[in-house]
This record gives structure tokens, sequence and C-alpha cells, in this order.
């Protein structure tokens, strides 16, 4: 039997463990290098979701937490592809969605920023790709909100997401940002990732994914780890 | 070649997007901290993350993966008193000269990319034949291995320090 292995993290685009302005990582990013290990079944291999029973509105986060009505905030529809680094898209595999409301304020019970919570937005989504890859959800346009990490810190708007492809090497979870957003150059955890990988972490204004009288689209791709095609050999 | 997606950090907010069953958020949980149910007789493992100064970090994320029973679970560190976590579950069994460990996937506020460890066991015999633990330095080996007390595992990581645990570049 032969398997693929799977790339290294590409540290050209990948933000460093230890990174000073990002305070929280100087007293919890590892120091000692790290110990390189051959890719066994165990790293090859990883959770699959595909018969994960999704809510009806798990891919809507405007409809998913309604108790007396609608949301408030911007509309948005964010759409795009998961590929792998060979460009091959990868069909049936979870994202999981997390972010503040249009306020800026996050539901979690730890967020006290003196913003409105929004009784109808929680937050919280998930969805699937389809069988090219693609994925959709509806969401409200999460606000930026003031963190501590130095003097008038603040977090540009962003959405969190957790993805798994096709095995544990892949795993990634990383933030989505939006064009033109003055706070991404003070912000420490944007500016973490090096300059070459900066963009990537931006998406696009989509004219054609924005649906009229509804919602503003903008478009997002992920790219997880690739592989080369040196066969493996099972221990 | 397309360029991978940088990694970001969970943040100190994942709670009710990832593990909301567990925080008691009104939204299904993808994954459980129990793995196996009762009647399969899983074994706990329990312990502690620790920061650089020896604090106990109360806002990690952590994931286990057994290939072997195909097991997958995920447990915060902000819901227990002593923001422990705790996993029941199947214990692997050893294959050949490889002991048997579970795969660890580590994620916190202050991690800009995760980081991946292992839980091996120390009632085990292959600990010593093991190929990945051969290649950790001997001095370090014991930061990997669950101590085996009266009812559960102990397994305490440390992201830094002198007993820093290892972590592995896969």
């Amino acid at each position: 039997m032969s398997q693929l292995i799977y790339n290294p993290f590409d540290m050209e685009v990948h933000p460093p463990r230890l990174s000073p302005d990002y305070k929280s990582t100087i007293l919890r990013a590892p120091t000692k290098p790290l110990v390189l290990l051959k890719q066994s079944l165990a790293e090859l291999s990883g959770p699959v979701f595909g018969d994960f029973n999704l809510g009806e509105f798990d891919h809507d986060l405007t409809k998913n937490s309604i108790k007396n009505g609608e949301p408030l905030g911007e509309r948005i529809v964010v759409h795009g592809t998961v590929f792998n680094e060979n460009g091959q898209p990868i069909p049936n595999t979870l994202i999981e969605i997390w972010q503040a409301n249009s306020c800026g304020r996050y539901v979690h019970k730890v967020d006290q920023h003196d913003a409105p919570l929004d009784p109808n937005f929680l937050g919280a989504g998930r969805c699937m790709t389809d069988k090219n890859g693609n994925y959709k959800f509806y969401t409200i346009k999460p606000g930026a909100y003031p963190w501590g990490n130095h003097y008038n810190a603040w977090r540009p708007n962003h959405i969190h997401f957790s993805l798994f492809g096709a095995n544990i090497t892949n795993r990634l979870v990383t933030q989505m940002y939006f064009p033109g957003d003055p706070l991404l150059q003070y912000d420490p955890i944007f500016l973490g990732v090096p300059p070459k990988g900066r963009d990537l972490l931006i998406s696009k204004f989509d004219l054609d994914a924005t649906e009229p009288d509804f919602a503003l689209g903008y478009r997002f791709d992920f790219v997880l780890r690739g592989h080369q095609t040196t066969p493996f050999e099972k221990i | 070649m397309l360029k991978q997606t940088p990694s970001q950090t969970v943040g100190p907010y994942f709670a009710y997007g990832l593990t909301p069953e567990q925080y008691l958020y009104d939204f299904k949980s993808l994954a459980q901290n129990e793995l196996v149910s009762i009647d399969d007789n899983p074994i706990t493992i329990k312990g502690k993350v620790f920061d650089g100064e020896g604090n106990v970090i109360p806002d990690a994320m952590l994931e286990i993966w057994d290939n072997q029973n195909n097991l997958f679970g995920r447990f915060g560190t902000g819901t227990e008193k002593d923001h422990s976590f705790v996993f029941k579950t199947a214990k692997p069994k050893p294959i050949g000269t490889n002991a048997p460990f579970l795969s660890v996937i580590l994620f916190m506020r202050g991690q800009l990319i995760h980081s991946y460890t292992r839980i091996y066991f120390s009632d085990e015999e292959n600990n010593d034949s093991d190929e990945a633990l051969k290649l950790v330095p001997v001095e370090r080996k014991n930061t990997l291995v669950a101590q085996k007390k009266e009812n559960y595992y102990h397994f305490d990581i440390h992201m830094q320090g002198e007993n820093e645990t290892v972590f592995f570049d896969i």
C-alpha cells in the first residue's frame, strides 16, 4: 500500500510560534525545537464528518439563533472553495464558523466588551463543502472590538474558521478579514503572518455573489497542505 | 502550487462555536470528551496545560485523535473548576514494536498556529522501542507519557520551561 506524504507547513506564509507583538505568545509559544516526525497512519488519518447531521440553519447565522426577530447588522454571504496546495478541491469537508456580532461583541461569557449582545445572533455556524469543494454561508458582518494587547488595541473585523481536511496534518484554524479594513495595519495577530501570507487572509468583495436587495457577497478560498507523490511505506 | 492559507489563533472566544455543549451554549457540539460509552470500560485521561510561568491555562482547547479506533474528542479547559481537561476514551493497543498513543492537537489564545503532541501511557512495555519516541531526546520522553494513577492517567502539558512538552513537526 502506498500513501501520500503531506507537505510541511509553509513557513513563508504561516506565523511563527513566538510573535512578541502579540503578547500572549510570549508565555505560550513552545521554545524548544519541534521534533520532526515521519508521517505515519496516525498523522495521515483524521476524523471524517461527512455524515455529521448539520442543523437546517447551521449554514445561516442570520437564522440559526432567532428568538424574537432578525439579528441586527449588515447581512453578508461568504463563499469560496477549499483546495489543497496541489489545486485539488476538497469535497465534503466540514467548516466551523464563529464570530462577534455586528457590534463587536461575542456571546462568549468571558467577553466583557461593553457593546450590546444581540438576542437573535449566536455567531456560530457550520457548513460542508459540496462535491466540488465549494461552500457558502450567510451571516452578519462582524464588528471590530477592543482588546487588551496594548493601548487602544482593536481587532479588525474578522470571522473565525476551523477546517479538518483529509487528515490531522491538514488541520487549520484561521481568521478571514475584510478588504480595506484600516485596522489590519495595527493588528499584531494579522501582522504575525509573514508579508507573503497576509493577502491570503483577506476576503474579496464579490459583486457576482452579492444577492440583490439581500446580502453583500465576499469570496474566501482556503488552501490546505498538499502532498507529494512519493509513495509512503506502510509501517 | 497554491499557497497555504495561513493559520491564525483560535482566540479566547472559541467555546460557543467549537465546544458549545460543554460550555452550555445552545448549539450542537461536533465532538465531546467522552469518546466511548461507559459500557466499553473507558480509560480517563486528565491533566492541565501550563504556561511559561507555571500558571494553568484556562482557555486552551485539546483535540485527541485515535486512528486505531477511529475516535475523535475535543475539550476546552474552561469548565472544570481547576481548569483541567478530561477525556474518557478507549486505550489503543500496541502495534508491532510500537507503543499505543493518542494524537493531540492543541489550540489556545497566544498560539498563532496549533501544536501537535502525543499521549503515551506509563504502563506500556513498548515505549522504549516506539519509533516516534526514539526520535525524542531521552530526557524529554517523560513529557509524552501519561502516568497511570489509581483510576486515571495523568498528563500535563507544559508550553515552556524545564518540563516543556515535546511538540512534533508533522
